[in-house]
């Protein structure tokens, strides 16, 4: 089935009135060499064979209610609000466009400007844009703008910087002269010693992430000094969940804040579509990618709100814009701010704590079962590393068997180690079937 | 129209919830005895609502937006066509909607099938070799499409320099170009309004490493001298770029791939009918010809021992564009679009969208200027040069249309025409909504030469009237100023 309104009557009534024959005439600039001459698909489906046809693929997929999972590392499992679905499914939102023209479009650039305003409380920035793909090309973008502005240099990332978001900075900046330099965390955390002693390097920036791969939290603001003693912007990578106990990268010197807005009401996907949110400190604001929405006022001297700054922007200056980007994850955006403000200021709170607590009382039961420990004794939000004696893949199955997922198998040392997420959506009894697996390793 | 929502933050009442939460494993336990003081905030500023006041909230700002299901939305390059509303239960299937992206591949065969599936039927669909379905959006894959373009030329020795862009191309093309560390060059078109292939070979030189366009064109006209294009790209050892922007009225009759185009980029948001969220998420696949095959990013979906894995193993690929697989949510849509059109249903798409545009031209051009007076493809672009006599420009045409319950096109886009509207009906509008418009249409070229003035002050039936975005650029407000004293006016009398 097609969704073409026309009857074969309009068809013919439109023809008759446009004077031509067959619409394939109107194809007449189009070389008749490479015109289409055999089937290529199979045939359309209706409605209902539709449905069967993705029920049936759906039924070889395994969904996180029907496992407990125990999977972060970048995506996360947490309670949705149902308030979320229902306004992201309102057609008003979804089915519009980018909020060009302002009059019609009041309601989609309220609600971004709202987020902004939400993400710049959380992060404890000035200026957030309205979004970007994920927090990988987040990520990348932040090292792009520090590149932009000083031309080629070092970008120095922390190696507790989760992987995937290493790798794509990476390709992002294969078009530069830029240059990546790690900076090793043995430790579980970046090493403070050896990013000191990088300062000759010049280096444009420093990017890290806490609480960072390995669920770490880092001390961002003694790393941020350390970058503006050699004049590197400070880019903190983090977890927006986490940011409901935990102090905000803004207060402790970071000028530029992005992250993965997934955990804010977004569901797992397979992996997309995420929320990349970027905040910076006033003095980066023409600098950020994406759009931006300012609140003015209309002749009238009402309140109202536009797309603002677009001057930066890959319309209007083509090839001088600061990104390429756009279209972002506006709908997505949409779910964080109904999500931010379903929880609110206590319900932020709450949330992380329930985080902190569930993944403390897991690790603390499980280093006492002597079958397993930490491999980093530091404080962490909700992820920690579990290293076992034996191949963490014979310990992943053991979970298997037991309908669980305990972590995402970290490779290297001997791949012993599983990085294991724990959030509010598992209950004692849950953590309680989890060590009872260790006890018997 | 009600007028102005009040902001989310000044709903906010001390006390005040909506949330609930699982009780946490050791509810006994103080957060200051499992994490060190210096780490933890004092503060969040959150608003404190209850449910039903932030359903309200959102439901009212919803009704401010113009949409796809309640309004004709002729928005020029965005194919704002019908979303199908079952496209939209399928992506929110739990056993679609609810797998993390790092279970392992058995447990997820269905995904990886369908996503498989999807890289063939596209490779079907434009006569490539392989597709990339990562990136995000339009422009994320052009990027792409530039990387692997320098990673093509790299492995022949020389990256070379230059990518052309014709002057009426979107500006993400320089944009991505620049990204990929190249420098654009722009080419004029010529009087037709298409590629100038004299300009083009005089471009053409040994730093060119590919030349980029749309086709149709902006101008919403076929490039009817494409073959001969490719041969003069290639010629001079250069690829040929496709922005699939404009793909929607070619569906069925034609393919980038036989037109001689090496690298693609599609956007599902737009030909293959995937909601376009208010900006995003869109979802914007790559398709190569085989001579780009190994440059791809990783991992690949292959098939091994009867099930499908995910390999990371290339080591010519570019590298990784995105975490994990994609806009999955998005690109589940469009396969679900594609599925229920078949080979006869994206043939009719593609032909009706052409037909509804030719319609509109015609009947619009005595009302308006038309500077390129030919046959289209699924858009047109009219000049509002004669209506500049009586000082009405491009945009107060746009807002007399807001005001007439119509979105307003996409106006001065391409910048080679002064005083663009640029026009894109789509096939799923019906030819009652196509005559309805061009009433409007011919009411506001009426108003623009005898009451001019009447229509500058459109649009003046919403909730705002015109907003001044000078301002909006010079007395930056692009935050809720949180510092105001909790207590001040937000509660209750």
């Amino acid at each position: 089935m097609d969704y073409v309104p026309h009857s074969e009557a309009d068809i013919s009534s439109i023809l008759k009135e446009m004077n031509i024959g067959d619409i394939e005439d109107l194809y007449s600039s189009v070389p008749e060499k490479i015109k289409i001459k055999s089937r290529r698909l199979e045939r359309g489906l209706s409605e209902f064979e539709l449905k069967a046809l993705i029920r049936k693929k759906a039924e070889k997929n395994l969904a996180v209610t029907e496992i407990k999972s125990f999977m972060g590392g970048g995506a996360y499992e947490h309670f949705i609000p149902a308030v979320v679905d229902h306004i992201a499914m309102k057609p008003e939102f979804y089915t519009a466009y980018t909020p060009y023209q302002p009059e019609a479009s009041q309601g989609a650039l309220q609600v971004i400007y709202e987020y902004q305003s939400l993400i710049c409380e959380l992060t404890g920035m000035d200026a957030s844009n309205a979004s970007l793909y994920d927090g990988a090309t987040a990520a990348a973008e932040a090292a792009l703008m520090s590149i932009n502005k000083d031309g080629p240099g070092d970008v120095l990332i922390s190696a507790a910087v989760n992987p995937e978001y290493v790798e794509v900075i990476k390709t992002y900046l294969k078009g530069t002269k830029g240059r990546i330099l790690m900076v090793p965390s043995p430790e579980g955390v970046t090493s403070v010693e050896f990013l000191k002693g990088l300062s000759a390097k010049k280096p444009v920036c420093f990017i890290f992430q806490s609480p960072n791969y390995y669920g770490c939290i880092e001390d961002v603001e003694n790393l941020s000094e350390i970058a503006h003693s050699f004049a590197a912007l400070s880019i903190a990578i983090v977890n927006p969940v986490s940011l409901g106990v935990l102090k905000s990268p803004g207060s402790m010197g970071a000028d530029i804040v992005v992250g993965e807005g997934q955990p804010l009401g977004i569901p797992l996907s397979y992996g997309g579509p995420y929320l990349g949110f970027m905040a910076v400190k006033k003095k980066f604001i023409r600098k950020l990618p994406g759009r931006i929405v300012g609140r003015t006022t209309d002749k009238e001297g009402n309140p109202g709100f536009v797309l603002t700054l677009q001057t930066r922007e890959q319309h209007i200056r083509r090839e001088k814009a600061n990104s390429n980007i756009c279209s972002n994850q506006a709908l997505m955006a949409l779910r964080a701010t109904v999500f931010m403000t379903y929880m609110g200021k206590e319900g932020m709170k709450t949330l992380a704590e329930a985080n902190i607590n569930n993944s403390h009382y897991l690790s603390k039961s499980i280093e006492k079962t002597g079958k397993a420990h930490l491999k980093f004794k530091r404080p962490f939000f909700n992820e920690f590393v579990l290293e076992f004696k034996k191949p963490a893949n014979l310990v992943f199955d053991k979970f298997v068997n037991k309908n669980m997922f305990p972590g995402i198998l970290l490779k290297g040392e001997m791949d012993k180690r599983i990085l294991c997420c724990v959030t509010e959506t598992k209950t004692k009894a849950d953590l309680d079937g989890f060590i009872e697996i260790i006890k018997d390793l | 129209m009600e007028k102005s929502s009040g902001l989310i933050f000044e709903k906010s009442s001390r006390g005040r919830k909506a949330f609930s939460l699982p009780e946490a494993a050791m509810p006994e336990t103080e957060i200051e005895s499992l994490i060190p003081g210096k780490y933890l905030r004092k503060n969040l500023r959150f608003p404190e609502i209850s449910e039903l006041d932030i359903v309200r909230h959102f439901t009212h700002l919803a009704s401010k937006n113009f949409n796809v299901d309640g309004n004709f939305y002729p928005l020029g390059s965005c194919t704002m066509k019908y979303n199908p509303k079952v496209n939209e239960d399928i992506a929110s299937m739990e056993k679609f909607r609810d797998i993390h992206p790092m279970f392992p591949e058995k447990y997820v065969q269905g995904i990886l099938s369908l996503l498989k599936e999807m890289e063939e039927m596209l490779c079907r669909i434009t006569a490539m070799d392989a597709f990339c379905l990562y990136p995000a959006a339009g422009a994320h894959g052009e990027f792409l499409g530039m990387l692997l373009i320098r990673a093509y030329h790299e492995r022949k020795g020389k990256i070379r320099k230059k990518i052309i862009v014709p002057d009426s191309s979107h500006g993400t093309n320089p944009s991505s170009v620049h990204m990929a560390g190249y420098e654009v060059v722009s080419i004029a078109s010529d009087k037709n309004g298409e590629v100038d292939l004299e300009a083009l070979e005089s471009a053409l030189d040994e730093e060119v490493a590919a030349f980029m366009m749309t086709n149709p064109n902006t101008l919403g006209l076929f490039e009817s001298k494409i073959l001969e294009i490719a041969e003069k790209v290639h010629s001079r050892g250069a690829l040929l770029y496709y922005d699939g922007a404009n793909l929607n009225p070619l569906l069925g009759i034609c393919r980038p791939g036989d037109m001689g185009f090496d690298v693609v980029h599609l956007n599902l948001h737009k030909t293959f009918s995937t909601p376009h969220g208010g900006g995003g998420p869109g979802s914007g696949p790559v398709g190569v010809k085989k001579h780009l095959v190994p440059f791809l990013p990783v991992p690949v979906i292959e098939e091994k021992d009867g099930g499908l894995i995910l390999n990371r193993q290339k080591p010519q690929s570019v590298g990784s564009i995105k975490s994990f697989f994609g806009n999955v949510g998005v690109i589940i849509k469009a396969y679900s679009y594609i599925k229920a059109l078949g080979d006869e249903g994206l043939k009719r798409t593609g032909k009706l969208s052409v037909l509804n545009a030719n319609y509109l031209k015609q009947k619009l051009k005595g009302s308006y200027h038309l500077p390129f007076d030919k046959t289209c493809m699924h858009e047109f672009v009219l000049s509002a040069k004669k209506q500049l006599d009586s000082g009405i420009h491009a945009v107060d045409i746009a807002k007399g249309l807001i005001d007439r319950g119509i979105h307003p096109p996409t106006v001065y886009f391409p910048m080679i025409v002064e005083e663009a509207i640029m026009i894109e009906p789509t096939e799923t509008e019906s030819k009652n909504t196509l005559d309805e418009f061009v009433n409007t249409m011919k009411e506001i070229a009426g108003l623009a030469a005898k009451t001019p003035e009447i229509l500058k002050k459109a649009p003046i039936k919403m909730s705002v009237k015109r907003l001044d975005e000078v301002q909006a650029a010079r007395v930056l407000d692009v935050c809720w100023n949180f510092e105001k004293p909790e207590d001040e006016g937000q509660e209750d009398g």
